[in-house]
């Protein structure tokens, strides 16, 4: 999981645009589109570097709270082999986040710092995990259209222009096609299994769906700044564009099992080959993003938790003469 | 606030409020990390990671970059001993597809050897003789 393809940039309306070297800006323009990618070491404008920690820094802290809905589960997944499974999954998710922090930090923010901010509310993550997971069914959603979500938001981004974001992203991807097949298993068994198992998934499915058309982010009607970050090849398609993607290659598998999906308008138009549906409700979407969402707070203190209970450790190894490095790659 | 899970509920949460207060460097040093997926093979960079010493930067390097598939070896070095040229000096490297002399490319026989057969047919020795 889980980069949304939304990046919560509260400053950037009253910020003047910062007047970059116009040679040194048309160099660094040329490489990319050349296909060239970018070293941390390379020139960058002011902008892009920004933009680049926002977004590499929420799609960490995405892959680390979203580790949480799914973790609470471990204790009561239905059988062994699931178990393990989602034990892996979450593993695999916190090394995500991991690899994302190392990446944001090649650009020069310090992990502590991403960290601070995430606790205090100023850097946020993706969306979908400020929702609970209540059921088992819940946890087979999550593992099977969450993931399905992310890997095509993720495929996209690693072709883009920053190099250590895209090679975290390669290996990442290797993995979410793991969390991707075990989601689809799971959710199969409940789809073709009893009628209080269907019942269940359906219930899952019609409570996830909402979150699910969120989490690609706001429509390209309405966001801000994608045209400059799309040249950059920062964000590699628009936010549209990756929903439908996603309706393409998922809705079909939903609709085979007899799932029903809780929008009356979903539908392909023939004509076009594009998608349509209900627009999502947005202002839903900034009112939990905000900090509103049935699990915003729970989620936090839980990570609050954790910061506070594990910190004795790290004082207690901490070498106050050794020095910090910035990351290489 | 009550969780769907009990394990949370048992927290103590409320007393927590200092939490994002982490001073710089509290998450130690950062190691560069270089696996050698076979025997045979080289060491490749896999990526980087934060650890108070080298025994737990091979233990988190293990966990990180050697979960599935096939590891043979693994190094980690600290990020500070590493010794990098910048990348926007790697103008100093254009030439090296010119330098014809330092590859096989640059030394070609098949025409003096052609020519030479040609021009000398008629002294060699017959065999039919």
């Amino acid at each position: 999981m889980y980069g949304g393809g939304y990046i919560y940039d509260p400053e950037n309306k009253n910020q003047a645009p910062i007047a970059e070297d116009p040679e040194k800006l048309a160099e660094f323009e040329a490489k990319i589109d050349n296909g060239e990618k970018i070293e941390p070491s390379d020139w960058m404008p002011y902008e892009y570097r920004r933009q680049l920690i926002r977004m590499i820094e929420q799609h960490a802290h995405s892959e680390i709270i979203g580790a949480l809905p799914e973790g609470t589960w471990i204790t009561r997944a239905p059988g062994f082999k699931r178990k393990m499974a989602l034990i892996a999954k979450v593993q695999d998710e916190i090394g995500h986040g991991q690899l994302l922090y190392a990446a944001a930090e090649t650009l020069g923010k310090p992990r502590e710092q991403m960290l601070n901010d995430l606790l205090s509310g100023k850097s946020k993550y993706s969306n979908v995990f400020n929702y609970p997971a209540k059921t088992w069914a819940d946890v087979a959603v999550i593992g099977f259209l969450i993931d399905a979500g992310a890997i095509i938001n993720q495929l996209a981004n690693s072709k883009g222009s920053y190099a250590p974001y895209g090679r975290a992203l390669k290996r990442i991807c290797a993995e979410e096609s793991f969390h991707l097949k075990q989601g689809y298993e799971a959710f199969v068994y409940l789809a073709t299994g009893t009628s209080t198992q269907r019942a269940m998934l359906q219930d899952a499915v019609n409570r996830w769906w909402p979150p699910i058309m969120h989490f690609f982010g706001p429509s390209d009607k309405i966001s801000v700044h994608t045209e400059k970050l799309i040249r950059w090849q920062v964000k590699m398609d628009t936010n549209d564009n990756m929903r439908n993607d996603f309706l393409e290659q998922y809705v079909p598998k939903i609709w085979e099992l007899d799932i029903t999906l809780p929008d009356p308008n979903l539908r392909k138009n023939p004509e076009t080959g594009r998608w349509e549906y209900t627009e999502p409700d947005w202002d839903e979407f900034f009112r939990v993003i905000s900090g509103n969402g049935p699990c915003n707070k729970e989620r936090l203190d839980v990570r609050r938790w954790v910061e506070e209970s594990g910190r004795w450790v790290r004082q207690a190894l901490f070498k106050p003469n050794e020095i910090y490095k910035v990351p290489l790659a | 606030m009550s969780s769907l899970d009990p394990r949370i509920n048992r927290l103590d949460l409320v007393k927590t409020a200092q939490a994002e207060n982490i001073q710089p460097h509290q998450h130690w040093e950062t190691y560069e990390v270089f696996v050698q997926a076979k025997r045979g093979g080289h060491h490749t960079h896999a990526g980087s990671l934060h650890a108070a010493d080298h025994d737990m930067a091979l233990i988190f390097a293990k966990e990180q970059f050697a979960r599935r598939g096939q590891c043979h070896n693994i190094w980690v070095v600290k990020t500070s001993n590493i010794f990098a040229l910048n990348t926007e000096d790697a103008d100093m490297f254009a030439e090296n597809n010119e330098k014809k002399y330092r590859n096989t490319g640059g030394f070609k026989v098949s025409d003096k050897i052609t020519q030479y057969k040609r021009s000398h047919k008629h002294t060699q020795p017959d065999e039919t003789d």
